[in-house]
């Protein structure tokens, strides 16, 4: 997938910071304002999504990936089932086991951050991961139309 | 009729208009744009109805869908495919929508009016500025009170993301491919 | 009797016109619209059941804000004129479900295309190959 002008290219790659600090920010405070990890997670997407978009699938799979993008998802999913395993200390599977409840901080409410922090990083490599396979797909699909047809 | 409500019709229809255009004009082009108004219309309800989170993740889920469908479409032809609009068609949607009108009438009669919902759980939840600690009560139910079913959602999310990788690899059968010829 | 039932049934509606898509088109991509109209429009349903009509102004969303916490009467009248805050958490998690669905579905048709040559579905369907 070719990419576009140098103008789409440089306001892509100095967006493309201003997004991800925006996704990070709706992830982290999703117990105080309306937000949390699906929607911070699906910006920061976004935001990959346009870097996709304008540099091409060739450049940025040089850069990262997509079996880092499966590495990224698969850390978030340990990391939601391993702070819902640790709610055993109190207890039960997904327990509070963090004191809640301290007013209008960061660290307040009991394991929310962190879960949403998890399922952020998930949904986000998760549909980055998507969206660079089926970029790359026309490709090779291109290059093998040839034998393709020979069936 | 307040002016919550009022907005809320205006959207709809909005929303409705659009949808009849997505699915109906033979432009493919044309119809990817129109859903990607139904979902800013989506976006737009879920505002005025009250939840903020939704009306985040609406608006970028829908630019998501919208690039992705213009990804696998714009490679292609821009062409537009003739219906036949034949007998058994005909019965069939007819069917269907007796059965949406005569389901939908019984179940309108019994549900509560719009605009006062009966809350069981509801009630219940609201106690989780206290419970939970967590100020915004939508991501206290999703990931506390109900955290097992995030715990699916995300299993779900993990399924469809692996099978699109999946169908996706093309380079371990041309790998075998080209071994099995170089042998043969 | 007639506004508290027109919103659902304009979300009918909207329901019947992505299942028209699914039914009757015969093209691959109006299949996938149709199946994300349907996203939505259960999507807006499940919505527009936790409403509830405040008393005046705007509908409050199940928010607390910095200045209401300081006095539990204003906590009180909050959650009592609040929406339900469980539909929207159900919406939440289906809206990205929705998402990654549909590009399962786009990911199927990019193969059925590289397969057949073409996205007409009466083509797909005689089995070539």
């Amino acid at each position: 997938m070719r990419g576009m002008t140098i103008i789409v290219k440089t306001i892509a790659a100095l967006l493309i910071g201003f997004i991800l600090l925006f996704g990070l920010y709706i992830i982290l405070t999703g117990h105080l304002s309306p937000g949390g990890g699906f929607s911070g997670g699906v910006i920061c997407a976004a935001g990959l999504l346009l870097v996709v978009l304008a540099f091409g699938a060739d450049v940025v799979r040089e850069r990262m990936g997509h079996n880092l993008a499966i590495v990224w998802e698969s850390l978030g999913a340990i990391g939601f089932l391993a702070v819902a395993a640790l709610g055993f200390i109190a207890g039960a599977f997904f327990g509070r086991f963090i004191p809640a409840h301290r007013g209008f901080e960061l660290f307040t409410a009991s394991s929310i951050p962190y879960l949403n922090v998890a399922v952020g990083l998930k949904v986000a490599a998760g549909l980055f991961g998507a969206f660079l396979m089926l970029a790359a797909f026309r490709e090779s699909e291109k290059t093998r139309e040839g034998d393709g047809e020979g069936d | 009729m307040s002016a919550t409500q009022g907005i809320l019709y205006l959207v709809m229809a909005f929303m409705l208009v659009a949808a009849v255009v997505a699915v109906e004009t033979r432009d493919l082009l044309s119809s990817v744009l129109c859903l990607g108004a139904v979902g800013f219309g989506l976006s737009v309800a879920d505002l005025v109805l009250g939840a903020p989170d939704l009306a985040l993740t609406q608006l970028v889920v829908e630019i998501f869908s919208v690039v992705l469908l213009i990804r696998v479409m714009v490679a292609r032809e821009d062409t537009t495919k003739e219906f036949i609009r034949d007998t058994p068609h005909v019965a069939f949607m007819g069917a269907v929508i007796m059965a949406i009108v005569i389901g939908s009438y019984v179940c309108f009669r019994a549900m509560t009016p719009f605009g006062d919902p009966p809350m069981i759980m509801g009630q219940a939840y609201m106690r989780a500025v206290e419970v939970a600690g967590s100020q915004n009560l939508v991501t206290a139910v999703v990931l506390d009170f109900r955290g097992y079913d995030t715990l699916g959602e995300a299993t779900v999310i993990f399924a469809a993301i692996l099978g699109c990788y999946a169908l996706l690899r093309t380079r371990g059968r041309k790998a075998a491919h080209e071994g099995h010829d170089h042998h043969s | 009797m007639l506004h508290s039932v027109v919103p659902y049934v304009m979300c009918v509606v909207l329901f019947a016109i992505g299942l028209y898509a699914i039914a009757v088109k015969k093209n691959l991509i109006k299949v996938i619209v149709g199946a994300i109209i349907i996203d939505n429009a259960v999507n807006l349903f499940l919505v527009l059941v936790g409403y509830r009509t405040p008393l005046r102004g705007p509908a409050i969303a199940p928010i607390v804000t910095p200045e209401i916490e300081k006095s539990r009467r204003a906590v009180q009248e909050l959650l009592s004129n609040a929406v339900d805050p469980l539909p929207q958490a159900l919406v939440l998690t289906s809206i990205v479900i929705g998402l990654s669905v549909s590009a399962l579905m786009v990911v199927m048709a990019l193969r059925l295309h590289q397969k057949y040559g073409t996205f007409d579905l009466t083509q797909i369907t005689k089995l070539k190959g």
